[in-house]
Parts: structure tokens; sequence; C-alpha cells
């Protein structure tokens, strides 16, 4: 029993709960012993907080006891990318920078969540200050891909992906500064989405480009992802670039899985060379189903995006220079050297030399080049004009349709290892999730399928203008509804990596006698936990 | 143009990072790569286009004066490398000479 609650969506957590049919300290427990069954296989965890979830459980359930009405995601477990600070956890952002930090205070997603009656597991594995996008950055060593243990779950927010499609979590949060939730989501199989920048609170996130930084859901389904999107967003005083406008109705929006006489633009720049033809063949067969579910689709040109990527890596490391500043080995973090006789220069120096990892290092100089006196206009000045350019690509776009769609990343998962040493192999990476970044606007990835050449994950993105986030939720929603009844059975049931896949599509709740429990290792869990050897 | 190991060291120094003989070729060869990739934004016709520097409109905010409970030297000096006497201990800032 306690394996299936691990299989059951977030919102059918919720309802469970309640209406009394299971306790939230049971599904707590179901999720700790998932994670203590599987982790060191996937190591989406930098952290787990046992006692202080479990203490959070039973408040909801003694809440429930005392008729205290429920919010809709209470008794929820949820994973939470080590980059918001949490007063009861360790924060360290997967650097050894941090190790060990223990912040003072909690972030306000982080506040919002606990007030919500969510129940915070642990915090999650990420690129070192969130900046790669395979987790293989982090000091700490990578996450692993559920579907495939050898390959990359995407990063930043890797180990959120990881734990959700693991079955570790029914939810988690991330980050998207230039694709960081919807590329680990896409690659993972799941829902990740980046909301309308200041749609979600900054306050107690540990800054990378913030201008770009945006926090959101990942979650397996398209309502789950929706749920956890009103619980964790809306203005907030302490962030002030928090947009004070309504959080826009997104559970409304999955509920209504409708895209009849909506128009939908396939992006006409993302696409093509570099793009894996699995992928390629996935996409075009979800714009063909959303034709047949009655969408208008339009082929539409943006033609300064295929300089997003460049303005991009000279706009984030620009930013991300001057926020890591801030890491100077003087009030908290990291110390090396003070032995009386250097000064604190140097003292700083050694530190950041001991402390970043070599991406850091790397996107910390080049932002330092990019805004040096006789490079500032020709590099970061420009990059600033061509986010204008991308910014008025879209506006013209969405005089002329409702939202855009393209693949989420032009690949599949890649194996660990294969781009660690070739930055720009990496940055590739998110060549299709950069310019909403650019743009601010609201865009997610909902998974459309397998790629026909090596089994795994494919997502399709949609895009929508700024607070129109409600808009790509009804999209989704109508895409996973009609190919979870093509399928018969939820995509991640074909998800093999941990030795577990339900072939025959065994809904979640059905247990199937004589079937291995998710807690046992199974033969290929056995052969994965040989090779992860972290 | 191409980056040397000399403008690597002095963007080293800038960003206060003391990284060794060894890695200076190695960042040379990457950040020559990488900023020979961005410089196409160059190529962008963008005369006249007026900088981004947020992705939406930022403006003055402004909220009510409230008086909170501030966090208190013992939680602020907490996890400091050190400290001394209610402050940071940091070592010395001016040179010995």
């Amino acid at each position: 029993m306690s394996g299936e609650l691990t299989r059951l969506t977030a919102a059918g957590i919720a309802a469970s709960v309640a209406a009394g049919e299971v306790s939230a300290v049971e599904v707590t427990r179901a999720h700790l012993d998932r994670i203590a069954a599987v982790d060191d296989c996937v190591h989406a965890f930098l952290h787990v907080a046992a006692d202080g979830a479990l203490r959070a459980a039973r408040a909801v359930d003694d809440r429930r006891a005392a008729g205290e009405p429920l919010g809709p995601l209470a008794g929820v477990p949820l994973a939470l990318k080590d980059v918001f600070t949490t007063a009861d956890m360790p924060t360290t952002c997967g650097s050894r920078m941090l190790a060990g930090w223990q912040p003072p205070y909690d972030a306000t997603i982080t506040r919002r969540l606990r007030r919500a009656g969510i129940v915070l597991l642990g915090k999650t594995n990420m690129d070192e200050f969130a900046m790669g996008s395979s987790t293989e950055t982090s000091a700490f060593g990578p996450s692993r891909n559920p579907w495939d243990l050898s390959r990359v779950p995407g990063g930043s927010s890797g180990g959120s992906a990881a734990a959700v499609a693991a079955f570790e979590a029914p939810l988690a949060i991330g980050t998207d500064t230039g694709g960081s939730i919807r590329q680990p989501g896409a690659v993972c199989g799941i829902v990740g989405v980046k909301p309308t920048y200041g749609g979600s609170s900054r306050y107690g996130l540990v800054a990378f480009a913030s201008s770009l930084d945006t926090p959101g859901p990942l979650a397996r389904t398209v309502l789950d992802a929706a749920l956890l999107h009103e619980a964790m967003s809306g203005h907030d005083p302490c962030d002030s670039t928090s947009v004070d406008a309504p959080v826009p109705p997104v559970v409304a929006a999955a509920r209504h899985a409708d895209v009849s006489g909506l128009r939908i633009g396939v992006v006409t720049e993302l696409n093509g060379e570099g793009y894996q033809p699995g992928v390629i063949a996935r996409f075009t067969e979800a714009v063909e189903l959303l034709e047949s579910l009655g969408a208008k689709i339009a082929e539409i040109s943006c033609p300064h995006f295929g300089y997003a990527l460049p303005a991009y890596y000279l706009i984030a490391p620009s930013e991300c220079s001057s926020n890591l500043a801030r890491f100077d080995a003087m009030r908290y973090g990291l110390r090396v050297g003070d032995d009386g006789t250097r000064s604190a220069e140097e003292v700083m120096s050694l530190t950041r030399a001991a402390g970043f990892g070599a991406e850091v290092k790397r996107r910390i100089m080049l932002g330092t080049y990019a805004l040096s006196s006789g490079y500032y206009d020709a590099y970061y000045g420009k990059a600033q004009q061509v986010r204008t350019l991308i910014t008025r690509d879209f506006d013209t776009a969405f005089e002329q349709v409702d939202v855009l769609v393209s693949p989420a990343t032009p690949t599949t998962a890649f194996p660990i290892g294969e781009r660690a040493d070739d930055p720009m192999a990496m940055y590739l990476a998110d060549l299709c999730t950069i310019p909403s970044n650019l743009a601010g606007n609201a865009a997610i990835s909902v998974p459309c399928g397998l790629a026909p050449d090596d089994r795994l994950p494919v997502g399709l993105q949609i895009m929508a203008p700024v607070l129109a986030d409600d808009r790509m939720y009804r999209v989704s929603a109508a895409v996973e509804a009609a190919l979870d009844q093509r399928r018969g059975h939820p995509l991640l049931d074909e998800a093999n990596g941990l030795g577990e896949a339900r072939p025959d599509g065994a809904r979640p709740g059905e247990a199937r006698p004589g079937e291995a429990g998710p807690g046992k290792a199974g033969p290929g869990e056995a052969r994965a936990g040989g090779e992860a050897g972290r | 143009m191409s980056i040397t190991r000399e403008e690597v060291a002095h963007l080293a120094r800038l960003s206060r990072l003391a990284i060794g003989e060894d890695e200076l070729d190695r960042f040379a060869g990457q950040l020559d790569v990488i900023i020979a990739a961005v410089a196409r934004v160059q190529e962008v016709a963008a005369d006249g286009i007026p900088p981004t520097t947020h992705a939406v409109p930022v403006t003055n905010v402004f909220r009510d004066d409230t008086v909170v409970p501030p966090l208190g030297a013992a939680a602020a000096l907490s996890q400091a490398p050190a400290a001394e006497q209610g402050r940071f201990r940091v070592p010395r800032i001016l040179a010995e000479d």
C-alpha cells in the first residue's frame, strides 16, 4: 500500500487526506521510504528532512481532526530546490561555497508552502548556483535520470525533476533562468512550468540572474502543476519586481482542457538543424494532435530568436558576476586561508577559487569581461538591445496567435559526461527555452511522448503572453488528456531506469498481484546502483 | 579576436578568483570559444533600439514603513566564518606597509 501512495497525483493525495482515507503522516512516510529505497541511485536530494516532514504532516492531520479547513494541497509532500532559503534545513545551491549553510530565514515561497500545509521532504540537487543544464556542475555529484540512470536529468533543477519522475515526491519546485525548469521537466517526462516573470517571488531565492530568475512548479500532471502554481504565486512586498496583479486562473484552465478555436503558432526558428529527428517527430505529431482537437495552426517567424542564446550568455553571466560578488568569505559561507598573515582581499580570492566550481568561475569571468569598459557596448549593451528585439518578436506573434509552440529541448536526455567539458555544447540545451526568459512571458513543457530513436521523453513547449499563464495550462491539459487516452496509461509508467516499468499500463492505485513493490530493488535497480559509484 | 592567458589572469583578478596557473590555459581556450559564439549579437542591426534591462517594466515600488522585528545579532552571526565581540571578524583590510 505505501508504495502505491507514491504513485498518486498531488490532487489525489490532497483529496484522500481531506476525506480521511489516508493520513498525511502515512503519505509522508511512504515518500520517505521511497526516497530511502531509490535515492542512492537517483541522487535527487541533497538533504532529506524526515523529522521535519513528519512533524508538518502531523500538524495537517491534527488540523483535519480539529475540523479546520485544509488548503487544496494540504498534506502533499514536496521537494524543494536547494536554492530557496529554509530556516530548518541547510541551503547549499549545490556549491562548496555554501556547504552546510543554515539560513536564518525562510524564503517567501518556503513560507507559503508551509502555510498551505504542503510537507517539505527536503532539498534537491542542482547545478551549482543554478548554472548548468545537467546537474553535473553540482559540487555534490550529479543526479540521474529515472528513465536511464546513465543519462542526465537536465538542469539546473535536475534534482527536483528527477525526484518527481522517480516518484520520490509528487511535486517539486525549481527555478528557471534560461530553461532550468522546462528542460529538466522535458527530459524527465514530467510537466515543468516557468510562470510569467514576477509572478512568483524571488525573496529568499539565492540570486543567479535577477532579471531572469523565475521560481515555478514541477509535477507529473498538468493539474498538479497548476495547483502548485496557485499555491506558490502572488504578489510579495519583499520582492520589488513581484507583479502586483491577480494570479492567472491556472487551475480552472487546467481543468478546461479545450483548444477548439485557439490559434497556435509554430515557431519557424525553433526547428531544423541541430534538432534530434526523434524530437521533431514527436513535436510534429503533437501539433497535428492539437489541430485534430480543433486548434488553428499557423507557422510564425520570430526572426531574432536565433540570437536569444548568445544574448542570454552575455546577460546572465553579467548579472551573475555581480550577484555572486556577495560570496566574499566575510559574513557567511566558506572562508579559507585566514591564517593571520593574509589580507581580506587575498582571503576572498582564495576562498572564491576554492568554493566555486569551473562553470561558475567561467560565467563570473565572462560577465566581468562583458561588463568591462571598452567591451560593454559591444557585448552587454548589444545583448540588451537584442533582448528588446526578441520581446518585439513575441509581441508581433501574439497579435496573430494565442500561444506559440516549439520543442522544449533540441535533444532528449544526453549521457552523463558527454557535454561536461564542452560549455558551448551544454549551453545549446537551452536553445528553445531562453527566448521566454528574455521576454519574461510564461512558458511550460508538457510531455508529448518518447522519441522513436532512443525511447526517451520529449517535451512540447507552449509559450503564452505575459500574465496569460492560464492559456498554456489549457493547451497542456488538452495534450496530456489526448495522449494519455491514446496511450491508455500515463507516460511515466514506461520509465524503466529503476527497473519498474509498467508496460501494460496499470493505473496508479491498482497494484498487480505478484508485482515487486517500488520499495524493493529490482534487478535493474541493483545493476544501476553498482554503476552509480558516486 | 582571441582571449589570451594574460587577459584571463586579469579577469580572474577583477573577479577575485585566485585561479591556478594550470587553470589559466583551460579557461582561456573555453572563454575564447564562448566569446566568439556570443559575439554573434553584434550581427544584429540594432541601431536606435532601446536596451531592455528587465523582463517586465520596473517602476518605483512603495510600501508602508512598518516596523518588523530585525534578524538580531546572534542570528546574523550564527553562520559567520569568524565572529568576535558580537561582530564579524575579518582579515586585515589594509596593507602592512
